[in-house]
C-alpha cells in the first residue's frame, strides 16, 4: 500500500532556467519519491508520453519563459486526447497571479510561484495523490 | 605592509582582546555568520588575518596602484572621476517596434548605452514562425527574424554613436551581422561601430542551457567571428565572458568566479589554437558578473577577478600588450533573489547589490527591475531601477575616489581567499580534462545544483532568513505593483512580418547566400563572412541556424551524467 510516489516533472518549451525544477526534484527524492525528470525542451506529447510509459501519479510542469499561457493548456489537451486525465498535473514558474487563476481553473491542480517552500509542494503531492489514490479504490 | 614584529605584537594583543570578547559572546543575533554563498566569515578581521601582509612587497604584489598590474584596484588610473560606469539597461519585448520605442525612451532618461533582450525563439535560433516557437515570441526580449527587424529596433538610432550590447549566444554571429547591415546602410563605418556580443556559449552549456550546436563547431563559430571583429570591427568586444548565469543557477561566488574565468581561459586557448595571436585578440574580451546581495563577498569577488586575470593572461599565456591583462565587466543585479513577496523591498536589494558592483569597479551595470519575479518589468519599475543607479553615481559619494574598500583588511583577506579558492577550482578541472571534458561529464552543472539546493535548504531549515519569504511576512498579500502583459497578438503580427519578408525578399539571392554558409561550415573558410551576406540577403537567423544544424548537429544535454552523483 504505501507505495512510493512517481512523478515526472518536466520542462516544455524553449527556456533552459532549470534552477527550479532540479531544485524541486531533490527535494522529492530527499521526500521519498520517485523522480524522472525529462530534461530541457519537451514538446506537451513528449512529456504525456512519458508519463503514460513511466506510469507516473503526477506531472510537475516549470515554466519560466512567459509562455506558460499556452503550454500548461497544450498539456492537458494532450492529456485528455490519451486519455491520462488521472495523472496529477502542477506546475511552477514565473506566473503571474491573474494567470496563475486562469490555470488552476482549467484544471491544474496546483501552480507553484517563487518564494513556495519545497516542502510546500511536497505536503500538496503526498495529498493529492492519497486522495486520487483513495478515488481509484472507490470505484 | 605591515613588519613581522608588529603582527607578533597584534597576534598577543588578539589573545588578550579574545579572552574578554568571549565574556560578551553570549546568545548569537544569528544561528550563523557566513555569506550567502555558505562561506563562515569570521568575527574580526586584522592586519594579521591577511597572509603575507608581514611581507615588504605585499602591497604591489597583491594590491597595487590603480590602472596597473595586478589591476586589484581597478583597470583605470582615474576610474570614476574620468568616467561614470556605463548605466546599461537590458531591454526587449514583444516587437522589434515596442522594442525600439523602448531603447528610446531609455536615451531620453539619460541611458547611456543600450543592451537588448532577445525572445526565445531568437536565442534557439527557430524563426517566430516555426512550430516550436509558439507561445514564446516576444515573450522573454523582442523577436527578431530577419535584418528588416533589426533595422526597426535600430531606425533613427545612430550606430555611431551608441554602444550596444546584444545578449545572445548559440545565434550570436547572426545578429551581430544583422546589426553591421544596419550600421552598413547608416554608413557608419564597421570600425566605428561599438558594443558588446555575449557570444559565451561554454556558459550555456553549464548553465543557461540555451545551447543550438555541440561546443566544438561553436567554438569554431566563436573564433571566426574573434578573427573578423579583430580585423574590421575592432572596437567591438567579441565576448562577454559570462557568470552572471551561472550565479544564477545556484552556484557560490567562488564557483561563479572560478568558472566563468576557466571559460574565457578555455576561449583563450581556442583562439590561440586557431593560429591568432594573443594580443590581437584579448583586449577585446570582456567580463560580465552578477551581483547578489552579500555585499562584501561580491566586492571580494570582483577585486580577485581582475587580479586572476590579470597573472593568468600574462604569466600562462604570455600576453605582452597591458590592454590583455585587464579585466573589464559588466555587472547585472541578481535576479534570482529578488523576491515576488513584497516586490517593492526588491529596490533595496537591488541597490544594495548596485552599490558593491560599484565599490567593486565595474565598467557598467544593469539594475534589475522590482517586478521580476513577476514578469518583464513595466517602465515605471525600469525608470526605478536606473534611478538607483544615478543615486549611486551622483548622490552617495561613493564614485569620489578609486576603489575605497582597499585595505580593509576583511576585503583584502576575503580577496586573497576567494582567489585561492577559485585557483583550487582551476586545478581541479584540468585533472579532469579542461572545461569541455567537465561539461560532458557535468562537472559544473552537478556542482551549480548541489549549491542551489543547498541554498533552498538553509532556507526552509530557517538557518537563513529572507525578507518576506520565510520570515517578516505579510498574511494575504496583495501584490501592488503594475505588470507587464505581452499582448497574444505581438505573436501573430511578428509571425506575419517575417512571413511578409520572406515571400518578398530575393529568394534565389538568400538561397545563394544559405548554399555559401553550408559550404563555408562543411570546409574551414570563415563563417561569419558568409553569414553576413545571408543577413544582407535577408536570411533570417533560423534559416542560417537550419544550415548549420544540418552540417554540425544539435548539442543534447546527457541527462544520465548530470544525475549519475
Amino acid at each position: 500500500m504505501n507505495q512510493k510516489i512517481r512523478v515526472l516533472l518536466a520542462k516544455p518549451g524553449l527556456d533552459g532556467h532549470d534552477r527550479g525544477v532540479k531544485v524541486i526534484a531533490a527535494a522529492f527524492r530527499d521526500a521519498g519519491m520517485e523522480v524522472i525528470y525529462t530534461g530541457l525542451r519537451q514538446t506537451p506529447a513528449m512529456i504525456v508520453d512519458a508519463a503514460i510509459q513511466e506510469d507516473v501519479d503526477a506531472i510537475g510542469v516549470s515554466i519560466l519563459s512567459g509562455a506558460h499561457m499556452t503550454l500548461f493548456p497544450a498539456v492537458l489537451e494532450e492529456m485528455k486526447a490519451r486519455g491520462a486525465e488521472d495523472i496529477i498535473l502542477f506546475g511552477g514558474g514565473i506566473i503571474p497571479e491573474d494567470d496563475r487563476k486562469q490555470l488552476e481553473k482549467m484544471g491544474i491542480a496546483r501552480i507553484f510561484t517563487p518564494g513556495a517552500p519545497t516542502e510546500e509542494a511536497i505536503d500538496f503531492l503526498r495529498k493529492a495523490v492519497a486522495e486520487k489514490k483513495s478515488d481509484e479504490k472507490m470505484m | 605592509m605591515f613588519n613581522k614584529k608588529f603582527i607578533d605584537k597584534l597576534q598577543a594583543n588578539l589573545a588578550e582582546w579574545d579572552k574578554t570578547a568571549a565574556k560578551t559572546r553570549g546568545k548569537r543575533s544569528m544561528p550563523r555568520f557566513f555569506t550567502i554563498s555558505g562561506a563562515d566569515i569570521d568575527e574580526l578581521y586584522t592586519p594579521a588575518s591577511i597572509e603575507g601582509a608581514d611581507n615588504e612587497d605585499y602591497y604591489y604584489k597583491s594590491i597595487g596602484l590603480p590602472g596597473e598590474y595586478p589591476y586589484t584596484r581597478g583597470v583605470h588610473h582615474t576610474l570614476y572621476r574620468t568616467k561614470l560606469w556605463t548605466m546599461r539597461q537590458f531591454a526587449g519585448m514583444g516587437t522589434p517596434k515596442q522594442t525600439h520605442d523602448r531603447f528610446k525612451y531609455i536615451l531620453q532618461q539619460g541611458g547611456t548605452g543600450l543592451s537588448t533582450a532577445f525572445d526565445l525563439p531568437t536565442l534557439m535560433g527557430f524563426d517566430s514562425d516555426h512550430p516550436r516557437s509558439l507561445g514564446e515570441v516576444g515573450k522573454c526580449g523582442v523577436a527578431v527574424d530577419t535584418l528588416a527587424d533589426m533595422e526597426i529596433i535600430f531606425g533613427g538610432i545612430d550606430l555611431a554613436r551608441v554602444s550596444t550590447s546584444m545578449t545572445i549566444n548559440s545565434p550570436a554571429s547572426m545578429l551581430l551581422a544583422m546589426y553591421l547591415v544596419v550600421a552598413e546602410k547608416q554608413g557608419v563605418p564597421f570600425d566605428k561601430v561599438r558594443g558588446t556580443l555575449q557570444n559565451d556559449i561554454l556558459k550555456e552549456y553549464i548553465a543557461q542551457k540555451e545551447f543550438i550546436f555541440p561546443p566544438r563547431p561553436s567554438l569554431r563559430l566563436i573564433t571566426d567571428m574573434m578573427r573578423y571583429c579583430t580585423k574590421h570591427v575592432p572596437q567591438w568586444n567579441s565576448i562577454s565572458i559570462s557568470g552572471y548565469h551561472i550565479r544564477e543557477a545556484g552556484a557560490t561566488a567562488v564557483q561563479e568566479l572560478a568558472f566563468t574565468l576557466a571559460d574565457g581561459f578555455c576561449y583563450v586557448e581556442a583562439a590561440i589554437e586557431a593560429g591568432m595571436n594573443v594580443d590581437d585578440f584579448a583586449p577585446r574580451l570582456s567580463h560580465f558578473f552578477n551581483a547578489h546581495s552579500d555585499f562584501f563577498e561580491e566586492i571580494a569577488k570582483y577585486r580577485a577577478a581582475r587580479r586572476i586575470w590579470a597573472r593568468h593572461m600574462r604569466e600562462k599565456y604570455k600576453a605582452k600588450d597591458p590592454r590583455s591583462w585587464l579585466l573589464r565587466f559588466h555587472t547585472q543585479t541578481a535576479g534570482c533573489s529578488l523576491t515576488a513577496q513584497q516586490p517593492e523591498n526588491n529596490i533595496v536589494r537591488v541597490a544594495l547589490q548596485a552599490l558593491s558592483g560599484v565599490l567593486g569597479g565595474t565598467q557598467s551595470l544593469h539594475t534589475n527591475s522590482m517586478d521580476e519575479t513577476l514578469a518583464l518589468p513595466s517602465e515605471k519599475a525600469a525608470l526605478i531601477a536606473l534611478r538607483t543607479q544615478q543615486i549611486i553615481a551622483y548622490e552617495s559619494g561613493v564614485a569620489n575616489t578609486i576603489d575605497p574598500l582597499a585595505g580593509s583588511y576583511f576585503v583584502e583577506a576575503l580577496t586573497d581567499r576567494m582567489e585561492a579558492e577559485a585557483e583550487e577550482y582551476f586545478a581541479e578541472i584540468e585533472r579532469r580534462g579542461g572545461v569541455l571534458a567537465c561539461i560532458e561529464e557535468g562537472f559544473f552543472q552537478k556542482e551549480i545544483a548541489q549549491s542551489a539546493y543547498r541554498f533552498q535548504r538553509e532556507i526552509e531549515n530557517d538557518e537563513r532568513k529572507i525578507v518576506g519569504v520565510n520570515d517578516f511576512v505579510l498574511e494575504d498579500e496583495e501584490i501592488e505593483i503594475p505588470v507587464l502583459k505581452i499582448d497574444r497578438q505581438v505573436e501573430q503580427a511578428q509571425v506575419a512580418f517575417v512571413k511578409k519578408i520572406k515571400a518578398e525578399r530575393d529568394n534565389e539571392a538568400v538561397k545563394a547566400s544559405l548554399g555559401r554558409l553550408r559550404q563555408v561550415a562543411q570546409g574551414d573558410g570563415n563563417t561569419f563572412e558568409a553569414i553576413l551576406d545571408c543577413a544582407r540577403a535577408y536570411a533570417s537567423v533560423g534559416e542560417m541556424c537550419d544550415v548549420l544544424r544540418e552540417v554540425w548537429g544539435e548539442y543534447v544535454e546527457n541527462q544520465a551524467a548530470l544525475q549519475a552523483s
